[in-house]
C-alpha cells in the first residue's frame, strides 16, 4: 500500500487456539485496513467460525494478539463491543417478537433514545425490503428474510467493523446477489467486513483481500488477482464415443491432455461462449462427433491444490475432473 | 448515563422481552397458571371431604379447603418456575443469546430481565388462585397486614425458587431437560404440610418434611391466612429464602459467564 495509510480495522498476531487437544487456530494473523473488505475462504472445519468467534469476544484465544478498531479484545472486550457487529450463519433473531420489537430491542440495547430507535428502525425496515413483514412474527418469515432482518439487527448500532459468518450460506440465488449487494454498500460506506466462505467466487467478487485457511492455518493471503493468478486456469472436457474419434481430436487440439481409459479430452479454455464456440466450430469442421461435454471452472479445492498441492480437507468435492487437474 | 443507568436500562428492556414472550406463548403460561387451578378443584372436591374429616372439623370439605390453599399456592410458584427454567433453555439454545454477547449489554441484563419476568408471571398465578380459592369458599382471617406479608413471603419464597430455575435452565443441556428437571420442586409441597399435616407421616418421612423449605413456607402463609400458630416458621422461610436465592444466584451467574468458554457447534 503506498501513501496514507489508514488505521487498521482489524489486526490479529499468532491467534492459537485449542479445544482440548485439538489445535484449531495456529497462528493467524489477518489484517483488514478500514473500509475493506477481508474474505477468510476455506472448508468447513477450517476454523472460520472459531476465527470469528474469538474476535467478536465470543470466546477468548489460547495466545496472540487482536486489535479491532484499535481495541484490544483481551483488555477492552466492551469498547470492541460497543465497535462491532456480528451476523452468523446460525440466525440471531427473537423468534417470538415480530421483525420491528427486533430491531426495537437492539435500538434500545444500544441506548437509543425513542424517537432515534424508530426513525433507525424504519430506515433499516426500508433498506431491508422488510416495511410490509415489519408487524408480522418471525414463523412467517422466509429464510432470506431472516438473514435481512439479521443483518439488519446487527447494523442497528451503526458499527464500524462487521463479521459476516457465511452470510450466503443457505441462501438461494436472488437472495445471494442482495446479500453481495449489502456488503458491498456497507464497504463503500468506510465499514471494515470480515466475512468468511466456502466459495472462491464470493471471495473474489466481494474481498479486497483473500485469507486462505486450512486446518487453523493461513496458506495464502494476497489480493483477488494475486490467489487467482497461482490458479491453474479452467477447462472443458470433451467426451467421445471411441478411441479413433478421440486420437484424431487430440492431434487437432494439440494443447490438451487425453485420457485414453475414459475416452475424455481435457482442453485449457477460460469459459467464455465465444472460446467454446470456437472449439466447436474447429472440431465441426473436422468432422469430429463429441457426444458431450462439461465445463470446469476454478473453485475453492483449485486454490488449495495451487496453494497447498492437497485437495481440500474439510469437504471434498466428489468432482472427478479434478483428477485430471492434479495430474497435470 | 452512569453504568448503573445502563444496568437498569438493559435490565428493563429484557424484562419487557420476557414479558412479551409471556404474552407471545399463551399455551404454556396457561398451563403454568392451569395446573395449580387443577390441583385445587382435585384436592378439594375429589379429596377434600375424607382428608378433611382426617383435620376433625365438622365441615370436613370446606376446612380443608382452608388448609389446602397454601400448598396449592406452593404448587403454583413450583410450576411457574418450571416455565422459567423452560425460557431460558429456549434462550440459550436460541442464536440471539450470542447476538446479546457480542454487544455491551450490562452483564447481568439477560438473567435479571427472566428472573424479574418469572416473578411477575408468579405473582400473577398466585392472584388467579387466590380468586378460584375465594369463589370456591375459601375463608381467611387475615386482614391487609397479613395479607401482604403472606404475599411477600411467598414472592421472596418465588425469588429463590426462580434463581434456582434459572439455574437448572443454563445447567440443561436441552429444553426437554430444562422442563424436567425443576418437576422435582412441583413434588415438594406434597412432602412437607402443603397437603397434609407433617405429623400424619411416617418417621423418616416426617423428618424429611419438616426440614425441607416448602413446610415452614407453608405453615407460615397458613398462618397468616387463617391465624393458625406460625412460631418460627417465618424466621425459617426467610432464611431458607434468602439462603437459595444466594446460592442459586451464584451457581447461575456462574454457569452464565462459563458459556463464554465453550467450544462452538
Amino acid at each position: 500500500m503506498t501513501g496514507q495509510t489508514s488505521a487498521p480495522g482489524i489486526v490479529t498476531r499468532d491467534v492459537c487456539k485449542s479445544f482440548g487437544s485439538h489445535l484449531v487456530l495456529d497462528k493467524v494473523s489477518l489484517t483488514a485496513d478500514e473500509g475493506r473488505i477481508l474474505a477468510l475462504l476455506g472448508p468447513n472445519g477450517a476454523g472460520k467460525t472459531t476465527m470469528v468467534r474469538i474476535l467478536s469476544t465470543l470466546i477468548s484465544a489460547d495466545s496472540g494478539s487482536m486489535q479491532i478498531a484499535g481495541h484490544d479484545v483481551v483488555t477492552d472486550p466492551d469498547g470492541v463491543r460497543a465497535l462491532i457487529g456480528v451476523t452468523g450463519q446460525f440466525s440471531a433473531v427473537d423468534n417470538l417478537l415480530t421483525g420491528a420489537e427486533n430491531l426495537r430491542l437492539m435500538a434500545d440495547l444500544r441506548h437509543f433514545g425513542r424517537e432515534a430507535g424508530r426513525r433507525r428502525m424504519t430506515e433499516l425496515l426500508e433498506r431491508f425490503d422488510l416495511t410490509d413483514a415489519a408487524d408480522k412474527p418471525l414463523s412467517t418469515y422466509s429464510g432470506g428474510m431472516r438473514r435481512r432482518l439479521d443483518l439488519a439487527m446487527t447494523l442497528v448500532g451503526e458499527p464500524r467493523v462487521i463479521f459476516l459468518d457465511e452470510p450466503t450460506a443457505g441462501l438461494d440465488p436472488r437472495s445471494r446477489l442482495t446479500m453481495w449487494e449489502i456488503v458491498r454498500q456497507l464497504a463503500s460506506a468506510g465499514v471494515t467486513i470480515l466475512l468468511t466462505t466456502q466459495y472462491l467466487d464470493e471471495a473474489d467478487e466481494l474481498a479486497d483481500r483473500i485469507a486462505v485457511l486450512d486446518q487453523g492455518r493461513i496458506v495464502a493471503d494476497g489480493t483477488p488477482a494475486e490467489l487467482k493468478s497461482r490458479i491453474p486456469g479452467g477447462h472443458v472436457r470433451l467426451h467421445f464415443a471411441g478411441p479413433e474419434l478421440l486420437c484424431s481430436a487430440a492431434a487437432l487440439l494439440p494443447a490438451a491432455a487425453p485420457d485414453q481409459d475414459q475416452l475424455v479430452l481435457q482442453v485449457p479454455a477460460d469459459g467464455t461462449v465465444d472460446s467454446l464456440r470456437e472449439l466447436l466450430g474447429e472440431l465441426h469442421e473436422a468432422h469430429i462427433a463429441v457426444e458431450r461435454l462439461s465445463i470446469h471452472t476454478p473453485d475453492l479445492d483449485d486454490v488449495f491444490l495451487a496453494v497447498t498441492g492437497s485437495h481440500v480437507t474439510g469437504r471434498l468435492d466428489e468432482d472427478p475432473t479434478l483428477q485430471g487437474v492434479a495430474q497435470r | 448515563m452512569t453504568t448503573v443507568a445502563y444496568t437498569l436500562s438493559d435490565s428493563r428492556v429484557m424484562l419487557r422481552r420476557n414479558l412479551k414472550h409471556q404474552l407471545r406463548y399463551p399455551s404454556m403460561t396457561l398451563m403454568l397458571v392451569g395446573i395449580p387451578i387443577v390441583f385445587l378443584l382435585l384436592f378439594v372436591y375429589v379429596f377434600g371431604g375424607q382428608l378433611g374429616a382426617g383435620l376433625g372439623a365438622h365441615d370436613g370439605r370446606a376446612a380443608y379447603l382452608d388448609y389446602v390453599v397454601p400448598g396449592v399456592l406452593l404448587i403454583a410458584v413450583a410450576s411457574a418456575v418450571q416455565g422459567t427454567s423452560i425460557m431460558v433453555a429456549m434462550d440459550m439454545t436460541g442464536g440471539i443469546i450470542d447476538r446479546f454477547r457480542t454487544m455491551a449489554i450490562a452483564r447481568a441484563a439477560v438473567l435479571t430481565g427472566h428472573v424479574l419476568g418469572s416473578l411477575i408471571q408468579t405473582l400473577a398465578g398466585i392472584a388467579v388462585l387466590i380468586g378460584v380459592a375465594f369463589a370456591l369458599g375459601f375463608h381467611s382471617s387475615a386482614g391487609p397486614l397479613e395479607w401482604f406479608a403472606a404475599i411477600g413471603i411467598l414472592a421472596l419464597f418465588s425469588f429463590a425458587l426462580i434463581w434456582l430455575a434459572v439455574a437448572l435452565g443454563l445447567a440443561a443441556k436441552s429444553v426437554e431437560t430444562a422442563s424436567n428437571t425443576p418437576m422435582i420442586l412441583s413434588l415438594l409441597p406434597f412432602l412437607g404440610s402443603g397437603f397434609v399435616p407433617t405429623a400424619t407421616m411416617p418417621a423418616g418421612l416426617r423428618q424429611f418434611a419438616e426440614y425441607q423449605p416448602f413446610t415452614p413456607v407453608a405453615d407460615t402463609v397458613r398462618g397468616l391466612l387463617t391465624h393458625a400458630a406460625i412460631g418460627d416458621h417465618a424466621i425459617a422461610s426467610i432464611a431458607w429464602s434468602i439462603g437459595l436465592a444466594v446460592v442459586a444466584y451464584l451457581w447461575a451467574t456462574r454457569l452464565y459467564n462459563r458459556r463464554r468458554a465453550a467450544e462452538p457447534k
